[in-house]
């Protein structure tokens, strides 16, 4: 499935289907629903009681007919009624308690879930979203669900029956009647659902536009600074200002289309009315209902209104909470493309890991297609505990070399092994604990020195900490922190400088203890002389394992016991560092002139 | 991990019940003077509406009277008198629907223009305040702030007009009430004074459970956004379950605080239905005693009973706004804490006289971003018009701290910053995005095409000079092969450009502005030997009226300065040429010739080794 499918937002899926595959997907919220219909049920007999009420009491005890109040029949009456709405209003409590219980608790799982699966789709599927569009799919998403089967579901249940329930009365009194009713708002069923269309289509502009609008504040967030710099927040201004008064304007559009859908269920109830007194009086004169009965009537052709334009109402909600709930859908939906093959797969064997990459091409997916090749048939074997430095100009296809070793990609065609295994046979548990990679910009987490650390090794004790920064020759830095190994990083590890947080992030892959370390320009912003350091204490430590750099200073290049050289894709020398310039004009050589010439 | 969504901001004053509905009022107060017109719109509408609900209850009781009655009770019916009574029960129907239309869009265009005005408001206080309060706030709580905070303020607006119409129609009813009798009236005045008092204790006790639950709901947001900014990490360090657990346990926090939401509402809810309907029967019971006494007709007894019935539903339009309330209070207060933001780096008037390079001057220059840490200590050098710079240091020694102080996207704790002897502090926006530009170690690229990147619409940069901007940066060649050249989109929704290049577009947006002066903080670290060397051989072809501070350690971008200034620890340890460093400065030559020393130290070993094989053969020989 191509990366794209999961923003697309013109599927042309059934709400109903929709909803058929959430209840799927979440099948604890059906866990005691008879109960909670039962429950529902109670409660919406309460509703029909008070027009019962008032019938019998006129009827029966105003004595229109026999020209005789009586207090006593009213009294029983109010009483009784009375008792049943205590009864159903503590039904009602209990299954919206119910209810509530059901699907906060279903929905925090599928939530949770959700929040998973995103983590285990493949790097590309991740890098093609938006990361708010990621985060809303956990937050927002899943709180229309909630609000759409809380607030919809509740009022579908509880209004549904009362209009089944009120009809079944009306029908009671008078079928004929009923029929008028009926007939009043079949019109406006049609009409009101021509509406939702052009409704629904309005909210998915909306939806178009909010993420725009989001787009540019965010924008206007992270590169406060450029702004700034530049002196152009007139235009960053201007800008967003417009994405801001474009979604007003389909917010508008939405509002009127809803209110006029809203308007015709007011007229149908106001023709209702109209008729039910026309005919219904036609009815009185030919003896065919009493005074209460249509007195009656006219209370329940209110009640019969109120759910059908609540339900109007819960429609429109509704339309934003089913597309909440396909994007979620869709989300959860996506095979991770290369996925863990768990059970089914192996551990990688013991000891020191060799590599082989046999006949792999890779090509970055362009709109669902394969595009442009990056990695051309590499065939490349390196034996275990060997130090590898892979070079080649930007675009050469170096990085992507480092995804498909560590699994973060499959290769198109071709395999990739290690000390023999498929690395799409062995279990993630097993390669992500074996082999680490140590990616270019430094991700921190929001947190302390030490906890980032930890985040690879969360046994890790303070003097293991230390010991870790002492092996790498970095215990003087952190000492000079402000708070040692307890500074926090800030966000994104901001409050630390970008070489520093390359320290953080290598000590953390350092403390994962790996036997294949890939390290992809892990050390490009820190200063030379630290470079040089952490390299030879990095020689040390690695002693043992494979190491896999992927370099542009060729100091590391130098240092390794094999230099591979990538170009357009294709491996095009390997060998030792002296051995490769001894090739005066191979591309290691060239590269090699213009590293000397800049450092010396 | 911590969680951090609230960064720093505010200490959030507790929302306690007592004080909610107060508080709520004065931002539903600010709202209403924000937008006068649509709000009187929108309640007269939801007036009229009202005043229709209760002209319908009495037009049932006129009906009973002329129609039904005599109808089931075999009087006389007349044709005119059935006629208008439906002409009147549809004329209201319409009048109900222009109401309907005046309420609603007056209340949505209401709620829309002031979530548009206070979004506008908010980022254009982003856009104002300076880089240092940005690096307070964390990025999703100023997102937030914008969108979702702004949302709450003004959630209740959508309900406000009608709730204040029906406070004017449950006046208009009890006003009704008295003209019929004033026992029913005393059924209405005990009825919906219970009403009201139940939402105001139901919203006071619902708030702090509101507050917790979208405390929570922040934190959620900001641990998922926080996770999968780190993807990568997570992935290649195979944290997967632990990163699960962690938003699991918020997660779960959260559905208990929606759980107790829940409950509450579950209480309210069924008792705010059942209660008029209760009234409806207490109508009747006094109703029929009235009656009994003589006092009112049988069409009367209908016509309220009726009332209560119609006032059920909007009543709780009451309900909703006090419901709301607690969540716009808690929303606005962080709208409004951005809007309060101090801190203002305000410019000056001045403009930078004359033209070509300018001399950059840094004087006992301290700086901290946290109190406990300084970060820079009495800087002091001078960049000479004309002349590059190198600022030498080891990592995190504040090189970037002084490449931003240069741009005056800080400002010194204590001593002085210059651009050709003038305070930076002094000088105007314009003038000062004029004459320097900085070169950020991390490229930030616009939503925006290549040419939108590069020129920014800054006046007298037109496609030449981003052409020729462009080339100077190294990065003609590869925006010639993008599909659309200039043209093409860029950013988040754009073609993806890797590190290096967009290196370089953020090199060419600051060339082509022809700076006065220019700073690279590390500019071109991800960028590969053979480019930086062309880009460096072109900058110092065409710097001819340029001054340079260039953060760097390597030596060929060194070789390109005039001077070096080394830094240690925020010091200045030393100023001068390079050769002149490199003779006295310890600190700075380790540094500087890391990568020789490196290399020769591998070498001897190499020859070492060699030299001890050889004996080693030798002894093996002999």
């Amino acid at each position: 499935m191509s990366a794209s499918a999961v923003t697309q937002e013109s599927r042309s899926e059934s709400a109903w289907a929709t909803f058929r595959r959430g209840i799927s997907l979440s099948p604890e919220l059906k866990a005691g629903l008879a109960g909670t219909l039962g429950l529902a049920l109670i409660a919406m007999i309460g509703r029909a009681a008070v027009p019962v009420a008032v019938q019998q009491g006129i009827d029966r005890g105003l004595g229109v007919q026999t020209g005789h109040l009586d207090m006593g029949v009213i009294a029983t009456v109010v009483g009784i009624t009375a008792l049943i709405l205590v009864v159903t209003t503590i039904c009602g409590y209990f299954m919206m308690r119910r209810l509530f219980t059901v699907s906060e608790t279903a929905l925090a799982n599928i939530r949770v879930r959700t929040f998973r699966h995103i983590h285990d789709l493949s790097m590309l599927h991740q890098q093609s979203e938006r990361r708010g569009t990621m985060v809303s799919r956990v937050t927002s998403d899943v709180d229309s669900i909630t609000q759409f089967i809380q607030w919809g579901g509740v009022i579908l249940m509880v209004n549904g029956g009362q209009l089944v329930v009120t009809t079944i009365v009306m029908a009671f009194y008078s079928w004929q009647l009923t029929l008028v009713v009926l007939a009043a708002f079949l019109p406006a069923v049609v009409v009101i659902k021509a509406f939702q269309k052009r409704l629904s289509g309005a909210y998915a502009e909306n939806r178009r536009r909010i993420g725009v609008m989001l787009g540019a504040i965010s924008e206007s967030v992270v590169g406060a600074s450029v702004i700034r710099a530049y002196g152009v927040s007139e235009r960053s201004g201007a800008k967003l200002s417009a994405t801001i008064d474009d979604y007003q304007q389909a917010q508008r559009r939405a509002m009127r289309i809803s209110v006029t859908s809203f308007s015709v269920g007011e007229i149908a109830s106001a023709l209702a009315l109209a008729s039910v007194v026309l005919v219904g009086v036609r009815f009185g004169v030919a003896g065919e209902i009493t005074f209460g009965e249509m007195t009656a009537f006219l209370f329940l052709v209110t009640l019969f209104i109120q759910p059908v334009q609540i339900a109007t109402e819960v429609l429109n909600e509704a339309q934003n909470a089913v597309a909440g709930w396909r994007r979620l859908l869709d989300v959860v939906d996506l095979e991770p493309d290369v996925a863990d093959p768990a059970e089914r797969g192996v551990d990688l064997p013991e000891g020191p890991l060799d590599i082989s990459f046999e006949r792999v091409s890779f090509s970055y997916p362009v709109d669902g297609e394969p595009g442009p090749r990056v990695l051309h048939e590499v065939h490349l074997d390196v034996a275990a505990k060997t130090r590898v430095a892979v070079v080649g100009e930007t675009g050469s296809g170096k990085t992507t070399f480092a995804k498909l070793l560590t699994r973060l990609m499959d290769p198109s065609e071709g395999r990739v092994l290690l000390s023999g295994t498929p690395l799409t046979d062995v279990r993630f548990a097993s390669l992500r604990s074996r082999v680490v990679m140590v990616p270019q910009d430094g991700f921190l987490f929001d947190a302390t020195v030490a906890e980032n650390v930890r985040f690879a090794r969360p046994d890790l004790t303070d003097a293991e900490l230390e010991q870790a920064f002492t092996d790498l020759g970095l215990l003087d830095w952190v000492q000079g922190l402000a708070h040692g190994l307890d500074t926090p990083v800030g966000e994104r590890g901001e409050a630390l400088s970008v070489g520093e947080r390359q320290l953080v992030a290598l000590a953390r892959a350092y403390v994962a203890d790996p036997d294949l370390l890939v390290l992809d320009e892990a050390t490009s912003a820190v200063d030379p002389a630290t470079e040089v350091r952490l390299q030879r204490t990095l020689d040390a430590v690695t002693r043992g394992r494979t190491t896999v750099a992927i370099a542009h200073r060729l100091s590391t290049a130098q240092a390794a016991d094999e230099v591979i050289v990538v170009d357009k894709g294709v491996v095009i020398q390997r060998g030792p560092h002296d051995e490769l310039l001894t090739l005066p004009d191979s591309v290691y050589a060239k590269l090699y002139a213009s590293w000397l010439e800049q450092t010396r | 991990m911590a969680g951090q969504t609230a960064g720093d901001a505010p200490a959030k004053p507790e929302i306690t019940g007592r004080d909610v509905l107060a508080r709520g009022a004065r931002v539903m107060w600010r709202g209403i003077r924000d937008e006068p017109r649509r709000f009187t719109t929108a309640v007269l509408g939801s007036c009229l509406f009202g005043a229709l609900v209760i002209g319908q209850a009495i037009v049932v009781g006129w009906l009973v009277d002329e129609l039904i009655q005599p109808a089931t009770t075999g009087g006389d019916v007349t044709a005119g008198a059935m006629a208008l009574g439906a002409t009147v029960l549809i004329a209201m129907g319409l009048g109900r629907v222009a109401g309907i239309f005046g309420r609603r869009l007056g209340a949505g265009f209401m709620q829309f223009a002031l979530q548009a005005r206070y979004r506008h408001e908010v980022t254009r206080r982003y856009l104002q305040l300076p880089v240092s309060w940005h690096q307070r706030h964390a990025t999703g709580t100023l997102l937030s702030n914008a969108n979702s905070d702004v949302e709450a303020a003004w959630f209740p607006v959508a309900p406000l007009p009608f709730a204040v119409g029906t406070m004017f129609m449950l006046v208009v009813a009890v006003g009704v009430l008295f003209s019929v009798d004033w026992a029913l009236a005393l059924v209405g005045l005990v009825v919906f004074p219970v009403l009201f008092v139940m939402n105001v204790v139901f919203s006071r006790r619902m708030a702090p459970r509101q507050a917790r639950a979208q405390h929570l709901r922040a934190e959620v947001a900001a641990i998922a956004h926080e996770s999968f900014d780190g993807a990568l990490v997570v992935k290649t360090m195979g944290r997967e379950d632990l990163e699960t657990r962690r938003f699991a346990a918020r997660a779960g926090e959260l559905r208990d605080a929606l759980i107790s939401v829940g409950r509450l509402r579950g209480l309210f809810d069924p008792l705010m239905e059942s209660l008029p309907f209760l009234g409806t029967l207490l109508a009747l019971l006094v109703g029929a005693w009235r009656m009994d006494q003589g006092a009112i007709g049988l069409n009367e007894v209908v016509q309220v009973t009726f009332l209560f019935t119609v006032l059920a539903f909007p009543v709780r339009a009451i309900g909703w706004v006090l419901g709301d309330l607690p969540r716009s209070v808690a929303g606005w207060d962080r709208v409004e804490h951005v809007l309060q933001s101090t801190g203002q780096m305000p410019y000056g008037a001045q403009d930078l006289p004359g033209s070509g390079a300018a001399e950059l001057s840094f004087r006992n220059v301290d700086f901290a971003y946290d109190p406990a840490q300084p970060v820079l200590r009495d800087v002091t050098f001078t960049v000479p018009a004309g002349r590059t710079v190198a600022l030498v240091g080891p990592t995190g020694s504040g090189k970037s701290t002084i490449a931003t102080l240069a741009a005056r996207l800080l400002d010194p704790e204590q001593g002085q910053i210059a651009l050709d002897g003038t305070d930076a502090r002094g000088l105007s926006s314009a003038s000062l995005a004029h004459a320097v530009a900085l070169v950020p170690q991390i490229a930030f690229v616009f939503d925006d095409t290549v040419r939108g990147n590069v020129a920014l619409d800054r006046p007298g940069i037109d496609d030449d000079r981003v052409h020729e901007a462009l080339a100077t940066a190294q990065a003609d060649t590869f925006i010639a092969r993008l599909p659309e050249h200039l043209d093409t989109q860029l950013g988040e929704r754009g073609t993806s450009l890797s590190g290096g290049q967009r290196q370089r577009v953020t090199l060419a947006r600051a060339l082509a502005g022809q700076p006065r002066l220019l700073i690279l903080d590390d500019a071109t670290s991800a960028v590969d030997p053979r480019v930086e060397a062309r880009i460096l051989a072109s900058l110092r072809g065409s710097a001819q009226s340029t001054t340079i501070l260039v953060v760097a350690y390597r030596r060929a971008t060194i070789a390109l300065a005039d001077e070096v200034v080394y830094i240690e620890s925020g010091r200045v340890i030393a100023t001068g040429t390079h050769e002149r460093l490199l003779a006295t400065v310890g600190g700075y030559a380790d540094l500087v010739t890391a990568y020789e020393k490196a290399e020769e130290e591998r070498e001897r070993d190499r020859l070492y080794d060699e030299a001890s094989a050889a004996e080693q053969e030798e002894e093996v020989a002999a």
